[in-house]
């Protein structure tokens, strides 16, 4: 079976994120990115099926700093085949673009499956999954947890609210938008990425003039403006402690 | 193309869900600058009584067996085909498990722009969606020509969505499903735990904060002693730290208890939209930027390893 994982690397919401000087971006100077926590779950979604029934994996991401330790990373955790987009990424850094050209390039590869994150934090023209489907004609099926293979056909646990699955059947190919793998991201030691940096090969394909249209062009980037934010209490951890003792008999529950 | 409002209602097992009413209270808002009507699109299978308290001008109704359960196939050829028909200004998806399987699949078939994570509307015109986790809001223009958006709820109130006047009923017809790739083979009910969060007085929440499964104890201790019950944000329950009975969030339960109080959860929208029921929320979290202040009540920035242990103690001592 031939597995495509498209991932993409996302701000690192921990570190204090700031808009650029033209208001309409964000300031990628003072950036640190991560993969998109929805396609680290794809990757071992991925890795977890070849175990299963056996599969070739290949994982595919753009050329943005930070994409060759995500890559040997995924090697390392059992990933065929590496490959990064360059081109020019600033032109059109949104997933209709991106989607144009992952289609162009993975249409030639034949897939059975593509999984990608069900969606990244900075989406702001949908997410990656249905696009690509749409481009590939192929269905798609996302929040899904939990994926099984049989013959031409595979199985499903598409999560709804408050708990509810709906198991599904999809014909392949098709692609999946993951949620959660059904075990958590394995953990590969550094020194196993470093010896992959040595033996493994990342392949460099050329994006074509990415074509942006169906994105929404950004007029303002701003922080939310809040009516009512929370009073604070001390930060120093005996004096809270006190605090909220006095807050929990005031509101009854203790 | 008109200046209606459309909105692409979402129900699950014979329940509309809350989002298609946060959607036509903003479709409401958004179609008084367009000066359209709102639209309420429905699919399914003898459901046409659900429209019944929907607040909207025309509810288009498609019915077709195949329609009775959520099927991407299904839904996104029968919606596409509403829209290509009708063209409207734009058109309203849940930021959800339904919305956003189809959302982007119209919106490569159909040529249409796609705005997601769309909060709200303002200045007639503008859109405002809220991305990276609940900290940065991004405003963009509706672009020309029919739009696509997905809706995330916070800004718009449900009960605005629903009125007492029943709306006009306008059935389409549905054309031939053939060699759909996709089905439904059964629901599987949410694992039910030992206990029931959405029932509890006063919940301690652990989020990615907690750091380790080791220290899901902490919160464990503190809710023994003041007769709480701890419940955790989706990282927590995909580390499988705690079991998906705890979850609170988008995919997990909706909670109101008197108490929220909230350990190392920076609050992010689809935890945040299941926890603004509560009487009170309190933030333990050492980023002073964290989105779960701007929605808490009381906040600290201690650092909950420090915090926790000495209030468990306090609490032990106060009762003893």
């Amino acid at each position: 079976m031939n597995i495509i994982v498209p991932v993409k690397l996302v701000p690192d919401l921990v570190e204090e994120l700031s808009i650029d000087p033209a208001g309409t971006a964000l300031d990628t100077a003072w950036l640190r990115m991560i993969v998109n926590e929805f396609d680290d779950h794809a990757i071992e979604q991925a890795i977890l099926l070849k175990e299963k029934v056996g599969a070739h994996v290949t994982v595919i991401s753009t050329n943005i700093e930070g994409v060759d330790d995500l890559l040997f990373t995924a090697a390392a955790k059992g990933a065929d085949r590496l490959i990064k987009l360059t081109g020019d990424l600033e032109a059109g850094n949104n997933n209709h673009a991106l989607a144009g050209e992952l289609a162009r390039i993975i249409r030639e590869m034949n897939p059975d499956v593509i999984l990608t994150g069900v969606q990244a934090h900075n989406d702001l023209d949908g997410s990656i999954g249905p696009q690509l489907a749409g481009h590939l004609g192929m269905p798609y099926i996302g929040y899904v947890a939990g994926v099984d293979v049989s013959g031409d056909n595979v199985i499903v646990r598409k999560e709804y609210p408050g708990g509810l699955i709906g198991e599904m059947q999809a014909s392949l190919p098709a692609v999946f938008g993951i949620q959660a793998a059904e075990q958590p991201p394995r953990y590969v030691a550094i020194s196993k990425v470093r010896q992959m940096m040595k033996t493994s090969n990342i392949e460099e394909f050329d994006l074509a003039a990415l074509d942006s249209t169906g994105a929404p062009v950004v007029t303002r980037m701003f922080q939310p403006e809040v009516a009512e934010r929370a009073s604070m209490l001390s930060d120093n951890p005996d004096e809270a402690a006190g605090q909220l003792i006095s807050l929990f008999k005031e509101l009854g529950t203790l | 193309m008109n200046q209606d409002i459309f909105v692409a209602i979402e129900h699950l097992r014979g329940k509309v869900s809350d989002i298609s009413y946060v959607m036509l209270a903003a479709a409401r808002d958004l179609a008084q600058s367009t000066r359209g009507k709102v639209v309420a699109v429905l699919l399914g299978r003898g459901v046409q009584d659900l429209a019944n308290n929907f607040n909207a001008d025309q509810v288009v109704y498609a019915d077709h067996p195949l329609l009775a359960d959520f099927n991407p196939e299904a839904y996104q050829k029968t919606l596409a085909s509403i829209i290509n028909q009708h063209k409207p200004r734009v058109v309203s998806f849940g930021h959800t498990s339904i919305g956003m399987d189809i959302a982007g699949g119209i919106s490569v078939q159909l040529g249409l722009p796609l705005i997601s994570s769309v909060r709200n509307f303002s200045s007639g015109s503008k859109v405002i969606s809220q991305i990276c986790g609940g900290k940065i809001m991004a405003e963009c223009d509706l672009p020309e020509g029919t739009t696509l958006i997905t809706m995330i709820p916070g800004a718009y109130n449900p009960e605005l969505g629903q009125s007492t006047q029943i709306p006009t009923l306008t059935p389409v017809p549905v054309s031939a499903f053939e060699g759909l790739r996709t089905m439904l083979i059964q629901y599987i009910e949410p694992e039910s735990g030992d206990v029931d969060i959405t029932k509890e007085p006063l919940l301690i929440a652990v989020g990615r904060g907690i750091q380790n499964q080791d220290n899901i104890s902490l919160a464990e201790e503190l809710a023994q002693a003041i007769g709480g019950v701890v419940c955790a944000s989706r990282p927590v329950v995909d580390q499988g730290w705690l079991p998906t009975s705890r979850l609170v969030g988008k995919s997990g339960s909706t909670v109101k208890p008197k108490v929220y109080l909230a350990l190392g959860i920076s609050g992010a929208p689809e935890h945040v939209e299941a926890i603004t029921g509560s009487d009170v929320i309190i933030a333990v979290n050492t980023d002073s930027a964290a989105p779960i202040f701007n929605i808490a009540k009381y906040g600290t920035t201690a650092d909950l390893f420090d915090l926790v242990p000495i209030l468990t103690q306090q609490i032990r001592n106060a009762k003893s």
